[in-house]
Formats: structure tokens, C-alpha cells, sequence
């Protein structure tokens, strides 16, 4: 539950910390190899681009199945999820998200291995994009 | 009714890693929102995206509510051969927006 006076980036950060955990089943995830491109500051939280990258070309030895995007400080943290395949060529994805807030963007990538990967990276926005 | 759009290359050399962008209109209501009267507006948003070629799978999203209406995707597919990239988009509402693309290796 809530606790009044909390400020809510904690309390989705807990969601978000909720969703990691059950992406990683138990797994440690590992720094480097993966990172997220993204503005520092975000004038417009409506449409925020957003660069996933995962070092290395995808090859059917080693590709990221599923990398999860998350930002911590949205109603709901879901961003969206990518799947790579050994066709995908590199391991880079963009789209364009929308925050709240300033907040921390999250990606954490399994590959095909078993193993995990995670970067932490904090937005700054201008004007938040969750209108109403 | 919601639009697709890509954009990749007319041909490539075999084995040339290509870039594909895509874009489809649509509001992607997060469900956060609420109407005039207070009311909360269901969420209706795509929620996944498939990218395959000649029949394999080569990339795939699903999507939350914090992806920006008329959502955009990039990103790239190897072509070992002639052939024919299909994208196929999925909203909350069981809708089923494809289109299909053909690449010519030289």
C-alpha cells in the first residue's frame, strides 16, 4: 500500500524494481554491453526518442531474446519490450516513449544464453506527457 | 482506421545488414486519462508488432501504454536472400494492421 506523503516516483520505482524481478526469474543481470540512448533533458514528455543497444551483431550463437524497457516514474513503468533474432542483424531498436516526469529509464536484456544484462539511465523533462 | 507505413531499401547485397522504419497512426490511449465528466478513458493501444521475412520472424515489440501515439519503430533485419518482409501491428481491440514489402538482392 501507499504510504501518504511518499513521494510517487518511490512508489514506481517499486513497480518498476517488481517488473525486473519477475523479467529475471531469479537471474543476476550484469553491467556493460547494454545501453540506452535518450535525450538528458526531454523538452516535450509526450515523445521522448529512446535508442536500445545491445553490443555485438545478432547471430544465431548469441542475440537478445527480449530486452525490457521500463521508466520508474510513470503511472504504469512499462515502456515496451523488443525481441531480437539471429535476422535482426544488429541489437539496436528505437521508438519514442512518453514520461511523466523526470525519471530513471530502465533496460534490462536476456539473451538467448540465459544471462542478463541492465542500465539505468535518468530523463529530465521540461514537460511531463501523461496529459489529464 | 489506423495507417501503416515502412520504409526500407529497394535492394541489398546478400548478407547487407538494412535499417526499417515503420510508423502506424494511432491515439495509443494509455488509460491513464479521463474525460470531461471524470470518467477514466479505457486504454486502447497496439500492443504488439511483428516484423518477418520470407516467413521467419526478425524482430518483435510489445508495447505499453508509454509508447507515443502513432508509434514509431526502427531498427534493422539481415537479408540473406530475395524476398518479402511482412509487418503486422495488433491493437487492444483485436485489430490487425499488415503490410508487406519486397527486396530484391543483387
Amino acid at each position: 500500500a501507499a504510504i501518504a506523503g511518499l513521494p510517487s516516483i518511490a512508489l514506481g520505482a517499486e513497480k518498476a524494481e517488481m517488473r525486473v524481478a519477475e523479467f529475471l526469474g531469479g537471474a543476476t543481470a550484469s553491467e556493460g554491453g547494454l545501453s540506452l540512448e535518450m535525450p538528458e533533458i526531454a523538452e516535450n514528455g509526450n515523445t521522448v526518442p529512446l535508442t536500445v543497444r545491445v553490443d555485438g551483431e545478432a547471430t544465431a550463437d548469441r542475440y537478445a531474446e527480449s530486452v525490457l524497457i521500463l521508466a520508474d516514474g510513470n503511472p504504469e513503468p512499462g515502456v515496451a519490450t523488443f525481441h531480437f533474432t539471429p535476422l535482426s542483424g544488429t541489437q539496436e531498436a528505437s521508438t519514442r516513449m512518453r514520461l511523466a516526469k523526470t525519471q530513471n529509464v530502465i533496460a534490462v536484456a536476456k539473451m538467448n544464453d540465459g544471462s542478463f544484462m541492465r542500465t539505468d539511465n535518468l530523463v529530465k523533462v521540461t514537460i511531463g506527457g501523461c496529459g489529464g | 482506421m489506423s495507417k501503416p507505413r515502412v520504409k526500407i531499401p529497394k535492394s541489398a547485397a546478400a548478407g547487407e545488414i538494412i535499417t526499417i522504419k515503420t510508423l502506424i497512426t494511432h491515439k495509443m490511449e494509455s488509460g491513464q486519462r479521463k474525460d470531461k465528466q471524470g470518467n477514466p478513458i479505457p486504454r486502447m493501444i497496439i500492443n504488439s508488432f511483428e516484423c518477418t521475412f520470407n516467413g521467419e520472424r526478425v524482430f518483435g515489440c510489445d508495447m505499453e501504454p508509454a509508447i507515443s501515439a502513432n508509434p514509431y519503430l526502427q531498427f534493422t533485419a539481415r537479408v540473406p536472400e530475395s524476398g518479402e518482409f511482412e509487418f503486422v501491428w495488433k491493437d487492444d481491440e483485436g485489430s490487425v494492421f499488415s503490410t508487406k514489402k519486397k527486396i530484391k538482392v543483387a
